[in-house]
């Protein structure tokens, strides 16, 4: 910090912090809700994740340690410019162990690994308005979540059964946080939701071009909305992942080659590593073995 | 000219003296706290503001209140250097009017108003809402409530010692209005116990 052409820590100036942290005890306060905030521009494009950077600007501390995931790799271009930046402006420790991390930003995954109470995981939202697609006026929306009305959200899931014969979404799921707020769990694989409910874990929620801040405190109810005659389900995969055997786990499908070879991996880039640094192997890894 | 002098030198005085760093450290206590109702959390940094604010509930003006955020002072309090103090190190307005106040500091002992008296928010906005800082004697020792809601895992008790005896009517009441109703910080020296609107509580049983 002797540069003097050096940024204030962490890149926002400090009465950015107080708005946003402001906003984020409001979100704590009442589970679901979106709290508008002054959303700045920050030094990379919208859609980039910028209202998750401002929210992890304005939590973080010297003593954190940072992680980052984009898909739930560590290793791909979101993933690594944003914890470059991190160590740029605010010269904070960084790691892609899930264990080691006090803030994880995460785009569109929940670790494998159970969160624990020291941890805030901030997830980048694009669209934070669940009703959006059903009511583009956003003052319909407000008066929707002012008087409860989610009656749309139902309909829009019975239409899904009545043109597939299942609910059909698979990601953005919609879920009822606490019993009173619809929201929008940004745009993580249906797999994912149950990881939300009674998390031990603080989740902050930042939406950087729609300038909305929300949260689900731990231990809080979150429960994807359904049917009686069709209830929630989250995906099953066939095969355990390629290279560390783990099943019950999300897995991303790799193309081999233009035969039709392909794989599936895990999509926690961390919890694939771990296991096989621990021995673990796919049918995949074990046929590499075999082969030197 | 002397005693003026000294309260001009008691408002200048007592700020953070690493402002980036101690109001982080203060916050990221009053978001545990918050996300945890009813876990005493230690402020990591405190100010030393001029009575009868304390040092606590001091970090936490310094911490979040800014030109955005009228506040609105208890008697005792409007009545000491603290408004001027506040002024110079955070440039908040002092309002007299409760319902548009962002915060509320109630110095330990003071009387403590209604709290439907300030902003509770909108059904629309409900996160238009004052934030009551109250200071009190002691974080346990008091009355023993039963604690329970988003934050919580099960049940907690909490035994703040210091809050009028109408306290529980008066939050049962604000818990009643959710999404809208105000949010607590109870501050004692150095530590913190947040009730955020969503908690629900009742007197423990003997």
């Amino acid at each position: 910090m002797t540069d003097l052409a050096t940024y204030n820590f962490a890149y926002l100036d400090e009465q950015t912090k107080r708005m946003i942290r402001r906003a984020i005890l409001k979100a704590i306060s009442i589970p679901g809700y979106q709290v508008p905030f002054a959303s700045r521009e920050m030094p990379m494009p919208y859609g980039w994740g910028t209202g998750g950077v401002q929210v992890t600007a304005s939590i973080l501390g010297p003593k954190d340690v940072l992680k980052v995931i984009d898909q739930g790799a560590d290793d791909t271009t979101n993933a690594v410019s944003i914890r470059a930046f991190f160590q740029k402006v605010a010269n904070v420790a960084v790691t892609t162990k899930t264990r080691d991390a006090t803030i994880i930003q995460t785009r569109h995954r929940i670790p494998e690994e159970t969160l624990t109470a020291g941890q805030t995981l901030v997830y980048q939202v694009p669209i934070p308005e669940p009703l959006r697609f059903l009511e583009p006026r956003e003052t319909e929306t407000r008066k929707m979540h002012a008087l409860e009305e989610y009656g749309l959200m139902h309909v829009k899931l019975y239409e899904d059964i009545a043109r597939n014969g299942h609910i059909a979404t698979t990601y953005a799921y919609p879920v009822k946080v606490e019993g009173r707020y619809v929201m929008d769990p940004s745009p993580t694989p249906k797999f994912d939701n149950p990881k939300m409910h009674m998390s031990e874990a603080l989740q902050l929620f930042g939406a950087g071009r729609e300038k909305r801040i929300y949260a689900v405190p731990p231990h809080t109810d979150v429960v994807s909305l359904d049917f009686e005659d069709h209830p929630f389900e989250i995906q099953h995969f066939d095969k355990p992942c390629a290279l560390c055997g783990a099943e019950h786990v999300y897995l991303d499908e790799v193309v081999l080659d233009d035969k039709g070879g392909r794989m599936f991996v895990c999509s926690d880039t961390d919890h694939c590593e771990d296991r096989r640094e621990h021995g673990h192997a796919g049918e995949m890894l074990a046929r590499q073995e075999a082969a030197e | 000219m002397g005693a003026h002098t000294e309260i001009h030198a008691s408002a200048f005085a007592g700020a953070f003296t690493d402002p980036v760093f101690q109001s982080q450290s203060v916050f990221r206590a009053l978001m545990d706290a918050m996300a945890r109702p009813g876990t005493i959390t230690p402020l990591g940094a405190t100010a030393t503001p001029p009575a009868p604010l304390g040092a606590g509930a001091g970090a936490i003006a310094l911490t979040l209140c800014d030109d955005g955020t009228p506040v609105w002072l208890t008697n005792a309090l409007s009545h000491s250097s603290v408004p001027a103090w506040l002024s110079f190190h955070t440039s908040a307005p002092v309002t007299a009017v409760k319902p548009e106040a962002r915060f509320v500091f109630i110095e330990a002992g003071g009387v403590v108003p209604g709290f439907d008296q300030f902003a509770l928010g909108t059904q629309e906005y409900p996160d238009r809402s004052s934030t009551l800082v109250i200071e009190i004697a002691s974080l346990t020792g008091g009355p023993e409530f039963v604690a329970a809601g988003p934050g919580i895992k099960d049940e907690t008790i909490l035994s703040p010692k210091g809050l009028p005896d109408i306290f529980l009517t008066l939050w049962t009441e604000n818990r009643g209005l959710f999404p809208r109703g105000v949010d607590l910080i109870l501050v004692a020296g150095a530590d913190i116990l947040c009730l955020p609107r969503t908690t629900k509580l009742r007197r423990r049983e003997g």
